[in-house]
């Protein structure tokens, strides 16, 4: 693998490994162009995963501290963690549990389709819906999505049984094992799912796609790629023209070290990425990079999220299988009658025994909650995916007292949740609940929304330069040599698991970007 | 955030260069899951952050926020020695635990109490920073064990065996299974 020089400025430098960041260093690598991928975290593999859930957790997630403030339950369930992402090779794609969902035309132009909405700050994507369709198609193949392209479905697990028996009780249509990014027959050089129920401590067959053993190692071969674990981006400089010349880090040894660029991708997710523009404030910037219209770290949406559990007489063992196997697509869809705007998905979910109690329904002791949690094996889970509405004020800041251990403002979360949101978690967990009724549940609970794993909007891209942070290629408005790689770009949540619209998105930027540098213009 | 440890409270070498300020002892019920790996039923975990007494405390309130008739005390006694062994590395935690405990013992043993008593001591409490810091160290550790694993039913890894795809992850027959055209084939 070669290693570039640090004074190299023909460098492309993406920050961050993950779906956005590994999607991307393949695609440039490909096509001959020089990539440094500073990933913070460090590399494992399916075979050094581990198969302890409390284990895991500790070897791959984003331990560094996160402030919080709002009205959001997250911030009163979770005030250490508001969010769960990754800090590893491969990013957050060495936990997702691989649903693949495409976003519809309508959740791309949410202010046309719902209209004035106090208390939020939407606008449309500046994307044209058959032109983002192309690059799904494209994802799809990439990722060998199930139920797409003639890739058979997943196999129904004991807990889909029991879901599809709901959701068809209930009327629902489009009900299935969902579209999944998890090999449903030997394919890509990767194994099938063995169904373990391990996807989010990740996958020791490696059947379901990330970048970790996909994107990354193809990149490599190319002889382009110079990826640094250990590397966490704590600067992008600029020259006088105002255009990024390198980017700052600490490497593995904390020592800290100055990469040349001739361009910057930051995909660190939708934290770490206004936060990194944030901190690279200037005597020209006084705002930090890309922010002329204030709008970085704003708008941050993640999903409205929430639990349902069933309880039945009889076994289920949700933990068996691929975790996230299954779909309602019927309340992606929408409908103002329902009292609420945007669309849902009802995801099929489970989680371990250990992450049950502390994630699945996290405030309870006493009796009434042993006796709960001693019902787990009889138990049946779907988790809610809905439309988050983007406020101004939900925002990502530098907190002004707290320093990470590079002496660095440690971000600021602060959300308070739009009446929207409420009105269609409400909506869905009587959806859930009814579902689980249909199926025979002698009872149903409900678990809060989880950390934030799906965090978008804090650099959205924009048609007008004042609404957003960057162009529908992710180029930032302000700066043409930095690009937003992950889902911040995002300009409104919409319904769908994002992993599949930040791939879509990273191969669309990719020639974007091979096509500028071929003509000179970055 | 502190990252959560595996199992390390079972077996930790470190433990015996450091003073022991505290032991517990209990015996091992018949057929639990450590049963078959422990070279004797009697139990014994040594505390370098807690007394005796105040172990005993913890252990009583540990049961009372996870109340399972089922699960033995060994169960109990290794979150007991996770929190303590926390309390070792953070001074602050220690004070803490100490100064909470020290509460819930001010009119008379909290261990000897009955439940009712105990609930409405731990009721009290329950909007303290003690008191949530156990309770969701309690969750993170009590449900990591064998012990609740067994109790709760739940199997855990399965790499070892090859995954579930053959053990069971769709042999739920009290339902009917879907249409294919909705599910997919098994690849055999």
């Amino acid at each position: 693998m070669p290693t570039f020089a640090f004074d190299d400025d023909a460098v492309t430098v993406i920050i961050g490994s993950g779906a956005g960041g590994g999607t991307l260093a393949h695609e440039l690598t490909r096509r001959g162009i020089k990539v440094v991928l500073l990933e913070a975290g460090k590399r494992e593999a399916p075979e050094t995963f581990s198969q302890s859930p409390n284990e895991a957790f500790g070897m791959l997630t984003w331990l560094d501290p996160r402030s919080q403030s709002g009205d959001w339950s997250v911030a009163r369930d979770f005030p250490t963690l508001p969010v769960w992402h990754c800090k590893t090779v491969g990013g957050s794609t060495v936990h997702w549990t691989a649903a693949s969902l495409r976003l519809h035309e309508w959740e791309l132009k949410p202010a046309t389709t719902f209209g004035r909405m106090a208390g939020s700050s939407y606008v449309d994507w500046p994307i044209p819906y058959k032109e983002l369709l192309d690059y799904y198609r494209l994802a799809e193949k990439r990722m060998y999505v199930t139920r797409r392209n003639g890739i058979p479905g997943l196999p129904a697990s004991n807990n889909f049984k029991v879901f599809y028996q709901g959701a068809k009780k209930l009327g629902y249509r489009k009900v299935h094992t969902n579209y999944m990014a998890i090999n449903s027959r030997p394919q890509d050089e990767r194994s099938i799912c063995l169904q373990q129920g391990f996807c989010v401590q990740g996958c020791k067959v490696a059947a379901k796609w990330s970048t970790l053993y996909t994107e990354i190692p193809r990149a490599e071969a190319t002889g382009k790629l110079d990826l640094r674990v250990g590397a966490q981006a704590t600067r992008i400089e600029h020259g006088k023209d105002g255009r990024v010349t390198a980017v700052l880090y600490r490497d593995a040894e904390g020592r800290e070290q100055r990469q040349k660029a001739r361009l910057v991708c930051v995909a660190g997710n939708g934290i770490e990425t206004p936060r990194l523009l944030l901190l690279s404030d200037s005597a020209r910037f006084p705002d930090g990079l890309a922010n002329a219209s204030g709008n970085v770290g704003r708008h941050y949406t993640r999903h409205t999220m929430g639990f349902v559990w069933g309880v039945f007489d009889h076994p289920v063992h949700m933990y068996r299988g691929a975790v996230l196997a299954g779909l309602v697509e019927d309340e992606t869809v929408h409908d103002a009658r329902r009292g609420f705007a945007g669309g849902y998905h009802l995801e099929l979910c489970a989680l371990d025994l250990p992450s049950f109690p502390q994630v699945g329904m996290p405030y309870g002791w006493g009796r009434d909650f042993a006796r709960t949690i001693e019902s787990y094996a009889n138990m049946a889970g779907m988790l809610i995916v809905g439309e988050d509405v983007p406020r101004a004020d939900n925002r990502i800041t530098l907190d002004p007292v707290r320093r990470d251990r590079w002496g660095l403002p440690i971000p600021h979360l602060h959300v308070d949740e739009h009446d929207n949101n409420l009105a269609m978690r409400h909506h869905a967990q009587e959806r859930g609940n009814m579902l689980y009724e249909a199926a025979g549940a002698k009872q149903v609970l409900f678990g809060p929304p989880p950390p934030a794993t799906h965090n978008m909007g804090s650099c959205r891209m924009s048609a007008d330069r004042r609404d957003g942070v960057c162009n529908s290629h992710g180029q930032t408005h302000d700066i043409p040599n930095l690009f937003i790689s992950d889902g911040s770009q995002f300009t409104s949540s919409g319904s769908a698991n994002p992993t599949l619209t930040i791939v879509a998105l990273a191969l669309r930027q990719a020639e974007y970007i091979a096509k500028q540098m071929t003509a000179r213009a970055i | 955030m502190e990252q959560p440890s595996p199992l390390p409270w079972l077996i930790d070498r470190r433990r015996f260069l450091q003073n022991v300020t505290g032991v517990i002892t209990g015996v091992l019920v018949a057929g639990s899951p450590l049963a078959l790996l422990a070279p004797s039923r009697s139990w014994a975990i040594e505390l370098g952050s807690l007394s005796s007494d105040e172990g005993t405390t913890l252990m009583a309130m540990l049961r009372s926020l996870a109340p399972h008739d089922h699960l033995e005390d060994a169960a109990y006694a290794m979150v007991v020695k996770g929190i303590d062994r926390k309390a070792g590395q953070d001074q602050a935690l220690r004070t803490m635990l100490k100064d909470g405990l020290s509460q819930l013992n001010a009119d008379g043993p909290f261990a000897g109490q009955d439940e009712d008593r105990r609930v409405a001591l731990l009721r009290r409490i329950e909007a303290t920073p003690f008191f949530q810091s156990v309770r969701v160290d309690n969750l993170m550790m009590l449900y990591d064990t064998p012990q609740a694993a067994a109790l709760c039913g739940y199997e855990g890894e399965v790499f070892s065996k090859g995954g579930y795809l053959y053990r069971g992850f769709n042999d739920l027959k009290w339902l009917p299974d879907p249409p294919l055209a909705d599910a997919g084939p098994l690849d055999l």
